[in-house]
C-alpha cells in the first residue's frame, strides 16, 4: 500500500506547499508512489489518518493552532517541518518582543475579533519534529529528497554549510569581495542554490542560519563595508528573525 | 424549508477558508465567507524597514502570487521617491507578472478547478482519466514558472525586483531561449479554453460590478487608472475616497465594498470585461472560439467543425435586457465608451449573450483578486468547492 502523505498549513503563505504542486514534471510521478492522503489545497480527499509523513508548514500563532499541531503529532508517524515559518516562525515572528496590542489594532478596526498569540514560534517549540527543512521558500527538489528520504527510512541528503560553498559549486564570484555587496552567504544555510549572488545582489538570509555560524566576524566584514550596526540588525531580523543564531545577533530592536 | 451548510474547511483554495450558509427555501438568509488564516500583521511589522526591503517581505504575504504584492510594494516606493521607470524595464515586470499569471491561472484551471467540474477529488486524481490535459496543465504552469525563474530568480518570492527595476540585467538570449516553450504554451492555452468552455456551467446571473485598473496604452496590469463597470474613473491614490475596507468579526481577512455601494468583483473576470479590446488579437479570437462553442452548447446547436478542426459558429447578440444585468454601461468620457457600448450590449443580454455565458465562466475559472488595487473578497466564493457538509466541529482534522 502506497505510504499516506499529508501536509498542514499554520500561519504562513502556502509557498512551501506549493513548491509540491510545483513540481511539475515529477508530480505525478510522486502520486504514483504515495498518496496525497490529506492536501487541503490541492484535494478533497479526508484520509483520517494516521499518516506515515506529515509536511508542516507555518507557524504558531493561536491557542488553537497549539492544540492542532499536537494532534497532528499524534497521527504522524514522521514529521518535518518545510519553511522558515515552522521552523523558526517566519517573519511574523517579527511581532515577538513588539506591543502585540498595538500591533494588532494598527492593522484592525476591530481588535476584540482578533485571537492570537504574542509570538510566533516554530512547531519545534511545541512537538517532536522529525526533520527541519530550511528556506523561504524551500527548495523544492530538496523537498522531493526529504518526501523520498523518509518513505525510504533514512535520512534525508540535505546539506548544512554556507551559501558561499554554493557559490563556488556555481561558480559565482563573490560580490563581498569583488563588488563590495553586503552579502549575508556567510552564515546563511544552502540550500537555495545562491540565487542571489548569482543575480548581483546579497544573500538576505531566507535559509536561515547555517550550521556553524560566526557572527562577529561577519559584522566585521560589513562594518568595513560601511554598513552601520542598526542596518546589520535590520537585515537579520527578516524571515529567520527567531531562529537563535539571527536573534542574539540582532538583539537590539529596530524600530 | 431551511437549512445549513456549513463547511470547516474548503479544500483546493489558496489559504484557509471556512463557509457557513443558511437557506430558507431557495433564498440564502446568511453567509459568512470566514477566512480564519491567523493574522500575520505584515502592515505592522513593515514600518521602519528599509524602502528597499518592501518588496523582498510583502512578498511573503503570498506565496503563490508574490509578484502582485512585489509590483504594489515597489509600485508605493517608486511613487513614493518620483522614480519613473524606463519602457524595457516597464516590460520585464510585466514579462515577470505574466509569468505569475500564467503559472497562478494554470494552478487554478487545472489543478483546483478542473477537479470540480469533472468530478475528482484532484487534479492528481484527475489526470488517471484526464492524462493529456493534465500533462499540458502542468507544462502550461511550468512554462509561467520558468519565465518567474529566468526573471526572478526563482518562481516563488523571486529575488530580483528592486525598487526603481532590478539587481540584474538580462542578455537577449535568455530570454530568447524561452520562446519555443512560450510559443507552445500559447498554442496550450487556446486548447484550454476550448477545454473549459464544454465544461457544465450552471445557469445562474450575479450583478457584478467589476473594477480593474485600465491603461491607455496596453492591457493593464501594473499601472493605469482605476475604472468600474458603473462608470467610475480615479486615480490610483483616490482609492481611499471610493472604497473602504471593513472588518467583520468572523473573518480575518478584510471586507472590501465601494463606499455607498455594495462588493464589487476585481481580477481577471473584471480585466476582461472592461479592457477586452485592449486583449491580444489572439485571446479575443480563443474567447469568438469560446463564444460559439458555448452558444452551441446552450442553444443545442451543433458544433460545426471548422478548418483545422476548430469550432466555428455564429456570434449571438442580444437586446439589452434590464438595467444593467451584468452591471455593465459604457464608461461616460472613458475610453471605449463607443466600441464599449456596443460590446456591452452583446454582454448585457441575459439568455442568448453568449459573452456573458463566457464571462460567467471565466469567474469560476480565473477570481483571484488582484491586489495592487484591494483584496477585494468578491469572487472568492466561486472558487469553492463545497464538501460534504459537517457538523461545525472545534477541531477541523
Amino acid at each position: 500500500m502506497a505510504a499516506k502523505l499529508a501536509v498542514w498549513k499554520f500561519a504562513s503563505c502556502d509557498g512551501c506547499q506549493l513548491s509540491l504542486l510545483d513540481c511539475e514534471e515529477e508530480l505525478l510521478t510522486v502520486a504514483a508512489a504515495v498518496d496525497f492522503a490529506y492536501f487541503p489545497e490541492a484535494s478533497r480527499a479526508e484520509d483520517p489518518g494516521p499518516y506515515d509523513l506529515s509536511l508542516v508548514e507555518g507557524s504558531i500563532t493561536t491557542r488553537h493552532d497549539a492544540e492542532r499541531i499536537r494532534k497532528v503529532r499524534e497521527m504522524s508517524r514522521y514529521l518535518v517541518t518545510i519553511g522558515a515559518c515552522a521552523t523558526s516562525g517566519g517573519i511574523q515572528a517579527l511581532r515577538n518582543g513588539a506591543d502585540i496590542a498595538e500591533f494588532i489594532s494598527t492593522v484592525y478596526a476591530s481588535p476584540q475579533f482578533i485571537d492570537t498569540l504574542a509570538s510566533s514560534t516554530p512547531i519545534s517549540d511545541h512537538v517532536k519534529v522529525d526533520f527541519q527543512l530550511r528556506g523561504c521558500p524551500i527548495n523544492k527538489y530538496q523537498l522531493l529528497e526529504v518526501i523520498g528520504a523518509f518513505l525510504a527510512d533514512r535520512r534525508p541528503n540535505i546539506s548544512s554549510h554556507s551559501v558561499c560553498v554554493e557559490c563556488k559549486d556555481r561558480g559565482t564570484p563573490c560580490v563581498m569581495v569583488a563588488d563590495g555587496i553586503p552579502c549575508l552567504g556567510p552564515i546563511t544555510h544552502a540550500g537555495c542554490g545562491a540565487i542571489c549572488p548569482a543575480y548581483r545582489r546579497g544573500c538576505y538570509g531566507c535559509f536561515g542560519p547555517a550550521d556553524t555560524v560566526n557572527l562577529p566576524s561577519l559584522k566585521n566584514w560589513w562594518h568595513r563595508l560601511g554598513v552601520s550596526e542598526t542596518d546589520i540588525t535590520r537585515a537579520l531580523r527578516t524571515f529567520n528573525v527567531n531562529a537563535p543564531e539571527f536573534a542574539e545577533g540582532s538583539a537590539k530592536r529596530v524600530p | 424549508m431551511s437549512r445549513e451548510i456549513s463547511v470547516d474547511y474548503l479544500a483546493r483554495v489558496e489559504g484557509e477558508g471556512a463557509l457557513y450558509l443558511a437557506i430558507d427555501g431557495d433564498k440564502v438568509t446568511d453567509l459568512r465567507f470566514r477566512i480564519f488564516e491567523p493574522p500575520r500583521f505584515f502592515e505592522a511589522f513593515l514600518r521602519g524597514r528599509n524602502y528597499l526591503e518592501a518588496p523582498d517581505i510583502t512578498a511573503r504575504i503570498c506565496g503563490i502570487c508574490p509578484v502582485a504584492y512585489q509590483t504594489s510594494s515597489a509600485n508605493a516606493m517608486e511613487d513614493w521617491l518620483g522614480v519613473e521607470l524606463e519602457p524595457g524595464v516597464k516590460q520585464l515586470r510585466h514579462l515577470m507578472y505574466l509569468g505569475e499569471w500564467i503559472e497562478s491561472h494554470c494552478l487554478h484551471v487545472y489543478m483546483l478547478h478542473a477537479p470540480d467540474f469533472l468530478g475528482y477529488q484532484s487534479g492528481i486524481h484527475m489526470a488517471k482519466d484526464h492524462p493529456e490535459a493534465v500533462t499540458r496543465g502542468l507544462r502550461l504552469k511550468a512554462a509561467g514558472n520558468r519565465l518567474m525563474q529566468l526573471l526572478g530568480g526563482r518562481e516563488i518570492h523571486p529575488v530580483n525586483f528592486r525598487v526603481g527595476g532590478f539587481y540584474r540585467a538580462f542578455e537577449k538570449a535568455e530570454l530568447a531561449a524561452l520562446t519555443h516553450e512560450l510559443e507552445w504554451g500559447r498554442e496550450a492555452a487556446a486548447e484550454t479554453v476550448d477545454w473549459v468552455s464544454g465544461f457544465p456551467f450552471p445557469d445562474i446571473e450575479i450583478d457584478y460590478e467589476f473594477v480593474a485598473l485600465r491603461h491607455s496604452d496596453e492591457y493593464a496590469i501594473v499601472e493605469g487608472r482605476i475604472v468600474s463597470s458603473t462608470g467610475l474613473d480615479l486615480a490610483v491614490s483616490d482609492w481611499p475616497a471610493y472604497f473602504a475596507e471593513e472588518h467583520v468579526e468572523w473573518s480575518n481577512a478584510l471586507h472590501a465594498r465601494r463606499i455607498g455601494g455594495g462588493s464589487y468583483q476585481v481580477g481577471p473576470m473584471a480585466r476582461y470585461n472592461l479592457n477586452f479590446e485592449q486583449l491580444h488579437p489572439a485571446a479575443r479570437a480563443a474567447a469568438a472560439i469560446d463564444d460559439a462553442h458555448a452558444a452551441a452548447q446552450a442553444h443545442g446547436v451543433e458544433r460545426h467543425e471548422g478548418p483545422g478542426g476548430r469550432v466555428v459558429g455564429h456570434r449571438h447578440r442580444g437586446a439589452l435586457r434590464g438595467p444593467g444585468l451584468l452591471g455593465c454601461r459604457p464608461v461616460p468620457g472613458g475610453r471605449g465608451a463607443v466600441a464599449g457600448g456596443q460590446r456591452r450590449c452583446e454582454t448585457i443580454s441575459a439568455r442568448c449573450s453568449v459573452r456573458s455565458r463566457v464571462m460567467r465562466k471565466f469567474s469560476r475559472t480565473y477570481s483571484r483578486a488582484f491586489s495592487p488595487i484591494a483584496f477585494a473578497r468578491a469572487g472568492l466564493f466561486s472558487r469553492c468547492r463545497i464538501r460534504k457538509a459537517q457538523p461545525s466541529t472545534e477541531f477541523t482534522v
